[in-house]
């Protein structure tokens, strides 16, 4: 088993030196596009947590990343709060959140679980449009430079400057990495598996499902919003969009082609699909102009190709056929 | 205009919404009741149904009637066939597993929305009604077109309903709800009931949307709204059960409409949102449904 | 006989799914360290009665006191954590993790106490090697025979260390050889926990049972030694006559 242990972390660590190599070497544009993309990684990997390993498919997590984003940019746009404590707000209110909806979504199962999830995501969002005074709705919010600047040490360090924003970024995936790959080898995580694949079994061999469920659900809501919070700070805007329905629906996209319940698949999901849209756009408006082509038609295309030829993803085949070992 | 009529006025524009939305949720609580998925792309079914009718309307260039005529047939005929088409290449090799389901379904509907971006572009465009008749009230003159719809649908409920008691096809549909296997054994064609169910709750959304069409106008992001009320009216009214959907649409339907025209269609939205997720959690059943057994 | 405190109790136990009664008013009783036999015809309520002490469902009224406590309402995760174990009269294993996963899910479980990896290693092995399952530890729980995956079911029971065991026709689908092994398993068994098993079985029930409740429609219709049991007229004409001795 030990040896399962030292390649997966060896592979961990190495994909996180492979992406502070990367900050160095990719052009600027690039280099901002991942920047995004390590973002909205954390953010899948959160949801992965929930859907993933504990095998409940949740349709509301925008409200969980919204949560970090309102709370983190209204603490800095309002309060005057600076980038850590407002970090910190971010977290908690995800936090908070994450303990309301669990303990009340948790009480369905399957199909009532998705449509649950959906309709508190749907709720979330309709209240940043409804308390636009304070949240400026659609439009969203700006922070400055000045209000996102973190000191630390004696250290300025500026969230416009892209090595900063990269770097940022980076450290939060490095941790988030890190943190779940400790989840999954824990007891606690091997625990959140055999709940997702035999529920009663795991009741009736002690286990309080209800609990491990619950924590799933509160971690799970907490990454989502890390992500979110760290969003706002490090790109300077908050707005509705991100809590709409289309942020709750992206995560399971990117997850499900990267490899469900496996550590590094919500990442490259996300990467791939990124560009993916990007690239597909860009082709499809030059080669098409007149058809109007975005990209929630590839989007569509995307999940339904996926979900029933691949279900497992990329990294999720390649554990099942060469690489038994990966977390 | 003094509280009185403006409330019946509420009222009446209440009654439209429900009558609509009864029919569009009736079309989705007959997939979960028979098939047990749930249509994420339902709405989008309903927003072709309005896209068709109108390009057909304006094929057909005299009496606005005509082209409304035509609309009514074509227009359910044509969603139905995307729909058949989607549950026999798709859903039926997911083998109607619930997850998967609903993950296709969303990719279904973002397809669907792209097509409508694509062939009929971003613009909302109106129709025209079939006739122009308004009604003189005391207090305001009414659209004779809006209390036709009401009228429409009430009939085309009564037909649904005859259908699903009256005949073979909706006893057929009835036993397969019921119990799937045993439907299954007394060689009933279970995957053909699935396709012609899953048609029909499309095509029922496809003449709701023809229906509105003329009150309101065909955009490529129209059923996002129907789809949401769909879901509540049909959890509210619980799954499966018609007189559930009838009393939970008109609940929504009217308190949608007077809470709308009193205060923010935002909270008006929020409120019933909420409600339906608790009800969801508290009382899964709804109100009518029978408890899961 | 000494009156010995009882390690289970249930009194006037009552279970209803709407208008069937699948358990009506049953009187029950355990001694550890019994090996107890539940036998009855189809629908008698074996299964039923066994999971309202399981805690996988919910007494319609009654009482259930497990040791001196009242766990009527107890819900079941906390009973297999005050000792009692039940396994699936329908299997039901991980089928997507293997055997050695399978059983290190019930280990982990008994060793919350924080022992080290060594500890629960030697309780996986010590489980696996019980049923006869250490060459199996590698592959997949649902690719197992069906008989393998029945002592899969008992290893996982048996990890929990509980203190009463109850196995719900377990040697339902077993060969004959099968049987023979399970029946020396729990004669092993017996010294480290009470039992009480659901067995179609006579043979299996007349040589490892000390006692046997017989259910009918619900209701206990006679219960005794095996001897008593076999003897028992009520019993012959129910059940007996019908099964084969």
């Amino acid at each position: 088993m030990s040896g399962a242990f030292v390649k997966s972390l060896a592979l961990h660590l190495g994909v996180i030196a492979l992406l502070a190599v990367l900050g160095f070497v990719l052009p600027a544009y690039h280099r901002d596009v991942v920047s995004r993309v390590l973002l909205l990684g954390v953010f899948a990997m959160g949801y992965n947590l929930l859907f993933g390993y504990t095998g409940l498919l949740s349709l509301g997590h925008a409200m969980f990343f919204s949560a970090g984003l309102y709370g983190a940019g209204l603490a800095v746009y309002h309060l005057g709060w600076t980038a850590p404590t407002a970090f910190a707000a971010g977290l908690a209110c995800g936090a908070l959140l994450a303990l309301c909806v669990g303990a009340l979504a948790l009480r369905t199962t399957g199909v009532a679980f998705m449509i649950v999830t959906m309709m508190f995501a749907q709720v979330f969002y309709l209240a940043t449009l409804y308390f636009g005074a304070w949240t400026r709705g659609d439009e969203g919010i700006v922070l400055q430079p000045a209000q996102r600047t973190i000191e630390f040490a004696g250290l300025h360090f500026n969230p416009t400057d892209p090595m900063t924003r990269y770097g940022a970024a980076l450290l939060l995936l490095s941790v988030v990495l890190l943190i779940t790959l400790a989840i999954v080898r824990s007891p606690h995580g091997c625990v959140l598996v055999a709940i997702r694949e035999n529920e009663e079994r795991t009741k009736m061999l002690g286990y309080n499902t209800f609990t491990n469920k619950l924590a799933s659900v509160v971690a799970s809501g907490v990454i989502s919003a890390a992500a979110g919070a760290a969003y706002a700070l490090l790109f300077g805007y908050v707005g509705s969009t991100f809590a709409s329905v289309q942020y709750s629906i992206l995560p399971l996209l990117w997850v499900l082609l990267g490899g469900a319940s496996t550590t590094l698949g919500p990442l490259i999901g996300t990467l791939l699909m990124y560009y993916l849209v990007d690239l597909s756009s860009s082709l499809l408006a030059r080669a098409f102009p007149d058809w109007n082509l975005s990209h929630i038609g590839v989007v569509g295309l995307a999940l339904i190709l996926l979900v029933l030829f691949f279900p497992k993803g990329i990294l999720g085949t390649i554990r099942e056929r060469w690489l038994k070992w990966l977390p | 205009m003094p509280f009185g009529p403006h409330l019946l006025l509420a009222t009446l524009e209440g009654l439209v919404s429900s009558a609509v939305l009864a029919l569009t949720a009736l079309g989705l609580s007959l997939v979960f009741g028979v098939m047990r998925v749930v249509n994420v792309a339902h709405g989008e079914f309903f927003m072709i149904g309005a896209i068709v009718a109108w390009w057909v309307a304006s094929l057909f260039g005299g009496h606005p009637a005509a082209g409304f005529v035509a609309a009514l047939v074509i227009s359910p005929l044509f969603v139905g066939a995307i729909a058949f088409a989607s549950e026999r290449l798709v859903l039926r090799r997911l083998n109607y597993n619930p997850e998967a389901t609903i993950v296709a379904t969303i990719g279904l509907l973002y397809l669907l929305q792209q097509a409508a971006l694509s062939f009929y572009g971003p613009e909302a465009r109106p129709v025209e009604a079939p006739f122009n008749y308004r009604i003189l009230l005391p207090w305001f003159g009414y659209s004779g077109y809006k209390l036709f719809v009401i009228l429409a649908a009430v009939v085309l409920l009564f037909l649904t309903w005859l259908v699903l008691t009256r005949t073979r096809i909706g006893l057929v549909m009835r036993a397969t709800q019921f119990d799937r296997e045993t439907a299954q054994a007394f060689g009933i064609p279970v995957e053909r009931v699935y396709a012609g169910v899953f048609a029909m709750g499309a095509m029922l959304a496809a003449v709701a949307a023809v229906l509105i069409v003329p009150i309101s106008q065909a955009h490529y992001l129209m059923g996002q709204d129907p789809l949401l009320l769909s879901f509540i009216v049909v959890i509210i009214g619980g799954l499966g059960s018609l007189r559930g959907t009838l009393v939970a649409a008109l609940l929504i339907g009217m308190s949608d409409g007077i809470v709308s025209m009193f205060f923010s269609p935002t909270l008006a939205k929020m409120l019933a949102t909420g409600a339906v997720a608790l009800v969801l959690v508290f009382r899964p059943q709804g109100l009518f449904g029978t408890a899961v057994r | 006989m000494a009156a010995v405190k009882p390690l289970l109790i249930a009194r006037n136990l009552c279970r209803n799914f709407g208008g069937l009664k699948a358990v009506d008013m049953v009187d029950f009783s355990l001694t550890s360290g019994e090996v107890r036999a539940i036998i009855g015809p189809n629908g008698a309520g074996k299964t039923t009665f066994v999971s309202l002490i399981a805690g996988r469902i919910a007494p319609s009224s009654g009482v259930i006191g497990f040791d001196g406590r009242d766990i009527t309402h107890l819900p079941a995760h906390q009973r297999v954590r005050l000792g009692i174990a039940y396994t699936f009269q329908i299997t039901s294993v991980f089928a997507n993790l293997s055997v050695h996963d399978n059983v290190a899910l019930a280990v982990q479980r008994t060793h919350q106490d924080g022992r080290g990896r060594g500890a629960r290693k030697a309780g996986i092995d010590a489980a696996l090697a019980k049923v006869g399952l250490t060459d199996r530890r590698d592959a997949a729980a649902g690719a197992l025979a069906y008989g393998h995956q029945r002592l899969l079911e008992i290893a996982m029971g048996l990890a929990l260390k509980p203190r009463l065991l109850i196995l719900d026709e377990p040697t339902q689908g077993l060969s004959d050889g099968e049987i023979e092994n399970f029946i020396g398993l729990i004669g092993e068994l017996r010294r480290e926990a009470t039992i009480l098993l659901i067995e179609h079985n006579m043979d299996v029930v007349m040589k490892l049972a000390d006692r046997i409740t017989v259910l009918d429609a619900g209701r206990v219709l006679a219960e005794g030694t095996p001897q008593q049991i076999r003897d028992d007229a009520k019993v012959q004409a129910a059940y007996l006559g019908a099964a084969h001795a």
